[in-house]
């Protein structure tokens, strides 16, 4: 198809062209994204460590749901942040619909149980080996979950990428409470929808390969600050 | 709940943040025709340039956007769907409703032309045809202006389509564009305003099979979303934008929009009537 040929030519273009109008749009994404991945660790990496060593009724219905809850679908979360934003919603007085705060609020909803799921899967691994040893040195709860998010911090990257990764490709939750509105919340993932929709298939999928190639710079960030970490740790 | 707590927390902090500015602006519930077709690219620059108000264009199907407006969600809403229009004025939504513009509705359909269609001016026989060969017909199905349009042709064709759903006749349930997307792909014929079909980037063998009945008519109305039911509408800055918009400036703005050497929307403003 020609659209495909074309397109890496328009991906091309578009990044060198350094076009103000795209470049805000690549901020953008990268800005409501970043951020609510930022807001998601903050919250579901202490949730998860807490799951995984806390014991209490109900724990266990508790780490189900966060698992369930990783498969959240976009679109749903988008209707209800919708209703809860919208002027005759709960939270209307805000006045946050339609604006880039609305789509983190959306995206840290979908980017948290993915967050607080895989940080709970590895911390629980590691208490597993951990757990005589911090006993014997008399770790209060706090302390442990500190011990243990440190040394998991490898794990937890991959947890923070899995979420990046998530937030990124969404397009179903921000197109609904951003309202895809030139300059203002129109993000990478809404002006593919929106170029499809106006048959430019070419721009479109040239935007898409500029998304791949920002996730795999992020990818690859985290990977070389990570190999650096542990050949420094191991020295 | 601490974990709503500390979201909503995190909303207030990143929210001023991202605030693009302290310009004034005015939020506008409208349809995906005029947005995508560049309309709008073209006519709001002048009037931010001449009044310094920003308009934000939220751009779904006439169904959402007045369920948004009803929402309280848009200061101003641009629709086309008359009689969904009357009824959002009539319930008290909006003061008054303006005739803005009008373009018209086409049929489109692959060059093959199983149908037999091709050059017919009467819409409602043309789908008659299209039932009775049961060639593929790809609707918005999603309760936009557009479907409620094709939804009155097919009852003055007096075909039972729904009937068809699935075999024939398929919901894609999405945009103007996305659907002639999915009628591209499926060889199917569909109906779709002017202006998004002129501006369609991607239309292979497709070709207008039908225009020019007068039942195709499609009239665009502006209405202000009334400040005694969502007290937060912008009710100054909203009106000032109407004003604009039905005023000789802006029909004309309306009238310079071309694509392709065409122009696309028809200034229809009872006060002060400009151009074609």
């Amino acid at each position: 198809m020609n659209d495909g040929a074309s397109a890496f030519a328009t991906a091309l273009a578009l990044i060198v062209s350094g076009d103000p109008e795209f470049l805000g749009i690549v901020g953008l994404s990268l800005g409501v994204t970043l951020t609510a991945v930022l807001i998601s660790c903050v919250v579901g990496m202490p949730l998860g460590a807490l799951l995984a060593v806390a014991r209490f009724p109900g724990r266990g219905a508790l780490v189900v749901a966060f698992n369930a809850l990783m498969g959240l679908p976009p679109v749903v979360v988008g209707l209800l942040v919708y209703l809860a934003l919208s002027r005759s919603g709960p939270l209307g007085a805000l006045g946050l619909l339609y604006t880039p705060a609305a789509m983190v609020i959306a995206q840290t909803i979908l980017v948290t149980p993915i967050v607080a799921a895989l940080t709970r899967q590895a911390v629980a691994d590691l208490n597993a080996e951990y757990d005589e040893y911090l006993r014997a040195l008399g770790a209060d709860r706090v302390e442990t979950i500190g011990t243990l998010l440190w040394d998991a911090r490898f794990s937890l990257a991959t947890a923070a990428l899995a979420g990046f990764g998530r937030a990124s490709a969404e397009v179903g939750a921000v197109m609904i409470v951003g309202g895809n509105i030139a300059h203002v919340t129109r993000v990478m993932t809404t002006t593919i929808a929106l170029e499809t929709s106006r048959g430019e298939l070419a721009l479109a999928l040239g935007l898409g390969i500029v998304l791949l190639a920002i996730s795999l710079g992020v990818n690859a960030a985290v990977m070389g600050v990570r190999t650096q970490a542990e050949r420094v740790g191991h020295a | 709940m601490n974990f709503n707590r500390a979201l909503l927390a995190a909303a207030l902090i990143a929210g001023p943040a991202f605030s693009a500015s302290a310009q004034d602006f005015i939020l506008v519930q409208s349809t995906t025709s005029t947005a995508n077709s560049g309309l709008f690219d073209h006519i709001l620059p002048q009037f931010t340039e001449k009044t310094g108000t920003e308009v934000r264009v939220v751009a779904v199907g006439t169904g959402q956007a007045i369920k948004n407006a009803m929402n309280c969600d848009g200061d101003v809403l641009l629709v086309h769907s008359r009689a969904r229009e009357d009824a959002f004025v009539a319930e008290g939504f909006a003061p008054r409703r303006y005739d803005v513009m009008y373009n018209d509705f086409v049929m489109v359909g692959p060059e093959a032309d199983p149908a037999e269609i091709s050059g017919m001016t009467d819409a409602a026989a043309a789908l008659n045809r299209i039932a009775e060969a049961e060639a593929p017909f790809a609707s918005r199905g999603d309760d936009s202006g557009t479907h409620g349009k094709e939804k009155s042709l097919w009852k003055a064709a007096g075909v039972d389509q729904a009937a068809a759903s699935g075999r024939w006749y398929r919901e894609t349930g999405s945009g103007m564009g996305a659907t002639i997307n999915a009628a591209v792909g499926m060889g199917a014929y569909t109906l779709t305003d002017r202006a998004t079909w002129s501006s369609y980037g991607a239309k292979g063998d497709y070709e207008i099979v039908v225009e020019g009945d007068p039942a195709l008519f499609n009239p665009y109305g502006v209405m202000l979303v009334s400040a005694d039911k969502c007290p937060s509408v912008k009710t100054a800055l909203g009106q000032e934008f109407i004003d604009w918009l039905v005023g000789s400036e802006g029909q004309a703005a309306i009238a310079s929009f071309q694509i392709g050497g065409e122009q696309q929307f028809f200034p229809s403003a009872a006060e002060e009537k400009v151009g074609g």
